[in-house]
């Protein structure tokens, strides 16, 4: 299939950038987005030109380093995958492809369609750390958890920290992505003896960086490629009034 | 940046959404009052002026009335605060092939339905609220000399129909802001759960369409029998 790409090009975090148009023919319908850029690259290091650049690093959709806004969506047109697992069969011979960065405060344009995520990593710090037991190996089963816990922590887990949530957020707010962070661990016994100081911190964290306020669009749900869901976001309010009203420990 | 902020963006959410939950029983209030505009039984008009003179004079009205204007304004300045925030977020370039993610029109408009509705209230509140202080004159005065609302209303409805559009416009945005508000409001109170939510989700759409529907019903009903 050939195709037009429209590519936001940028020098560095300081330029202006724009769009430019890159023609590629002959790209199979099999081959998966980030592939399909590969074949752009080669095309434009034949011709001396600089690449684009682009975030990657697994490419099976687990790592969460991929990101790309295709078309109007974080990730493109195909629901709760990531761009390393979009292919090529989902767009059509002929197609023009307009291809952005992440666009939000917090995540500003490193060169191209990379950006820095960094603030995400500042919000996970934010959080501290969980206290264990130490001493001899403790029995698999000395803490007991039930299915519905562990399912639900299990879902909020899943979250890879790409950003899809912030892209798509009319607001670029982070609450899909830090409830999730909260979630996992309020869940769970491991997690519940720092939760007050966890999520307020983070919260306090996410607010100081710069990103949105929730309006409970639920964009983010939509785009997630791992389809955490917004009722985390809920729990996480609810973590935050609790540990607020009933904690006073000041953090 | 974290120095500004004095409230966190949850707190803030909180407060726009109790201030809006409270906003939203007056406003059930104040509809069950208006429809007495109408002849729904032989006395209706005693009813109406009954009914509006207790709110005007009962003192456990009276305090209310302050919370009322206070959620009114909590409401709107957090929902501005908020807005501005969340375009600063944004960042100053925009997508250029805009979203494609499918959200409801309602949550995508919360501020335009918002300030539209905002303005109709100050309108509304200048022909009513500021006659009722004296700050504003009508002919319809009762031998007190207090302003009888039930006929500025009933003739407002029947000779400016210009009005009278202004106003169902007014409660269609209403019903756009609420389809998205009631069901906001719950999840940002975290009050989510499997059993309860599409409950509320429900809910919050019949209000949203009723309660507009009921006060809509008023000028159409004036405008069709002159
Ligand atoms: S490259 Fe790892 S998730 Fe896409």
């Amino acid at each position: 299939m050939d195709l037009t790409l429209k590519i936001w090009r940028q020098e560095n975090a300081q330029a202006k950038g724009g769009f430019k148009n890159y023609e590629v023919k002959g790209v199979s319908k099999d081959s998966s987005f980030l592939e399909m850029l590969d074949v752009l690259n080669e095309s434009l290091v034949d011709k001396i030109e600089s690449p684009v650049c682009f975030d990657h690093d697994c490419r099976e959709g687990i790592c969460g380093m991929c990101s790309l806004y295709i078309n109007g969506r974080p990730h493109g047109p195909d629901d709760a995958v990531t761009t390393c697992q979009l292919h090529m069969r989902k767009f059509s011979d002929g197609d023009t492809i307009t291809i952005e960065p992440w666009r939000a405060k917090p995540f500003p344009v490193i060169k191209d369609l990379v950006v820095d995520r960094s603030a995400f990593d500042e919000i996970i710090q934010a959080g501290g750390y969980t206290s264990a037991s130490t001493g001899g190996v403790p029995d698999a089963n000395a803490t007991l958890i039930s299915k519905y816990a562990s399912d639900l922590a299990m879902d909020a887990a899943s979250c890879i920290g790409c950003g899809a949530c912030v892209a798509a957020c009319k607001n670029a707010s982070a609450m899909l992505f830090v409830s999730a962070k909260v979630s996992q661990f309020a869940l769970l016994p491991q997690g519940k003896v720092e939760k007050e100081r966890r999520v307020q911190k983070m919260v306090a964290k996410m607010d100081e960086l710069g990103f949105g306020n929730c309006t409970n669009t639920y964009a983010c749900e939509m785009e997630c490629p791992k389809e955490i869901s917004v009722s985390n976001i809920a729990r996480m309010n609810r973590e935050f009034l609790g540990a607020k009203i009933l904690s006073g420990e000041k953090v | 940046m974290s120095k500004q902020r004095t409230l966190s963006s949850i707190t803030k959410k909180v407060i726009m959404s109790l201030a809006g939950l409270f906003l939203i029983i007056f406003l059930l209030v104040h509809l069950g009052i208006n429809l007495f505009l109408m002849p729904l039984t032989e006395n209706h008009q005693e009813i109406f002026e009954l009914l509006a003179g207790f709110m005007a004079t009962n003192p456990v009205i009276k305090v209310m009335e302050v919370f009322l204007f206070g959620g009114f304004i909590i409401h709107i300045i957090y929902g501005l605060i908020v807005q501005f925030q969340n375009w600063s977020s944004r960042g100053s370039i925009a997508y250029k092939s805009g979203s494609k993610t499918k959200t409801t029109i309602s949550s995508q408009y919360m501020i335009h339905t918002g300030v539209l509705v905002f303005l109709f209230l100050a309108m509304h509140m200048y022909q009513f609220y500021f006659m009722k202080l004296g700050l504003n004159t009508t002919p319809f005065v009762d031998a007190h000399g207090h302003p009888e609302f039930y006929n500025v209303a009933v003739d407002l409805f029947s000779t400016q129909p210009v009005y009278s559009v202004i106003y169902i416009i007014a409660f269609i945005f209403l019903g756009f802001h609420l389809n998205h508000a009631f069901q906001s409001a719950f999840q940002t109170l975290g009050w989510e759960h499997p059993k309860y939510t599409p409950c509320i989700k429900t809910v919050g759409l019949i209000y949203a369409i009723v309660v507009p529907l009921g006060f809509i019903i008023i000028p159409l009903y004036f405008m069709i029998m002159h």
